[in-house]
């Protein structure tokens, strides 16, 4: 009863959150006034939690929730009925789109989209780089500029950017590589 | 059957190297769906980002929905959804189980902050490969700088933000189409 009660709790979740994981949030605090599943610590816990591994946010913490309440299938459950959703959406709107999409005016919206999509990912990659290259809380308390940068990570950003472009393997390489530099170099 | 197999291990590989929103997707996005396996264009992933930011659901489900239902139909749009999620599961349950604290772990910290530089890194040289193909103008250059700026420093929903810069879009080239039709009467 519980699982179908979690699948539900977290289709509604997945039919009204609109962008990225983040805007799963509010609906978490509501699912905890009214079930009661986990405290408010618990949401805290789980977007630090969600934050430190890899996957879509919203999935990661509907896993964690799911799991928290109800062990291996709560975890299957929760996730699954998060996402329900979108894939009947998706496929609905990707219908659709592929039969307009020699349409003049669909092609016009699309030569819009597309300049608007380049424009939201560059903001995103604006906001990691806020986190991974400046100090902004450290640089609030004391006003000196030296403390607003990691110079550390600027070099190693820069280093990497280099080998990235001369190299050209996979991102996920990269990636790997970088965790580990993070923990030798104590980023 | 080897074909959704495919589908199924090449989004598991990207959400399970994921860390951040669906921006922090888009690197590997281009590596294995255009590059790679060829199963769609970078202008159609840029298409497929606008309409998952506009859609509900989390943009990187939306995305793999997309792709999996443009190569397999239905049943390949949730085999790729699962897969994009499947690593999230067994990753958050097996922390959630075995590792109290996880995320405050000092090491796990400082390979956050390795990846963090190296997802910054990748995105915006994907914003760049994207760029390439979707400013194709002074206007689209434009409704990106809008879209960036208004995106930045304002709380406008993203959403709104996509939807106008659509509409834009069709607005700018009907007038446009206009002036040339009537300067062609003209002339």
């Amino acid at each position: 009863m519980i699982l179908l009660q979690l699948y539900w709790e977290f289709f509604k979740t997945g039919l009204f959150t609109i962008g990225g994981g983040l805007a799963t949030l509010p609906f978490l605090y509501e699912m905890q006034a009214k079930t009661h599943w986990f405290t408010v610590n618990d949401i805290a816990n789980m977007v630090a939690v969600s934050e430190s591994t890899p996957g879509p946010m919203g999935v990661n913490m509907a896993t964690f929730t799911g799991f928290t309440i109800a062990g291996i299938p709560g975890g299957i459950i929760a996730p699954l009925g998060l996402i329900t959703p979108s894939i009947i959406i998706i496929i609905l709107v990707a219908n659709i789109l592929e039969r307009f999409k020699t349409n003049k005016y669909v092609q016009y919206a699309m030569y819009g989209l597309r300049a608007a999509s380049t424009g939201l990912i560059f903001v995103a990659g604006l906001s990691v780089a806020q986190i991974a290259f400046l100090q902004t809380d450290l640089f609030a308390q004391t006003h000196n500029m030296a403390d607003l940068f990691q110079p550390m990570a600027i070099i190693f950003g820069i280093l990497l950017f280099i080998v990235y472009k001369v190299t050209k393997k996979h991102p996920i390489l990269y990636i790997l590589g970088s965790a580990v530099a993070g923990m030798v170099l104590l980023l | 059957m080897k074909e959704l197999w495919t589908l199924f291990i090449t989004f598991a590989r990207i959400g399970g190297f994921t860390f951040g929103g669906g921006y922090a997707m888009l690197p590997m996005l281009q590596k294995e769906v255009v590059e790679n396996r060829k199963w769609a264009t970078e202008e159609e992933l840029m298409d497929y980002y606008a309409v998952g930011q506009c859609t509900p659901g989390i943009i990187a489900v939306n995305t793999a929905t997309f792709i999996g239902y443009k190569r397999k139909g239905i049943i390949g749009g949730i085999i790729a959804t699962l897969g994009v999620v499947a690593p999230s599961l067994v990753i958050i349950m097996i922390i959630t189980a075995f590792i109290k604290n996880f995320a405050q772990l000092e090491m796990v910290q400082h390979a956050l902050a390795g990846v963090r530089v190296c997802v910054c890194v990748l995105v915006f040289d994907a914003v760049f490969k994207l760029a390439r193909k979707s400013l194709v103008d002074a206007t689209a250059f434009l409704i990106f700088f809008l879209v960036m700026a208004l995106s930045f420093f304002t709380d406008i929903p993203t959403y709104l933000l996509v939807i106008s810069a659509g509409l834009a879009g069709i607005i700018v080239k009907v007038i446009f189409e206009k002036t040339k039709k009537s300067e062609e009467a003209g002339s």
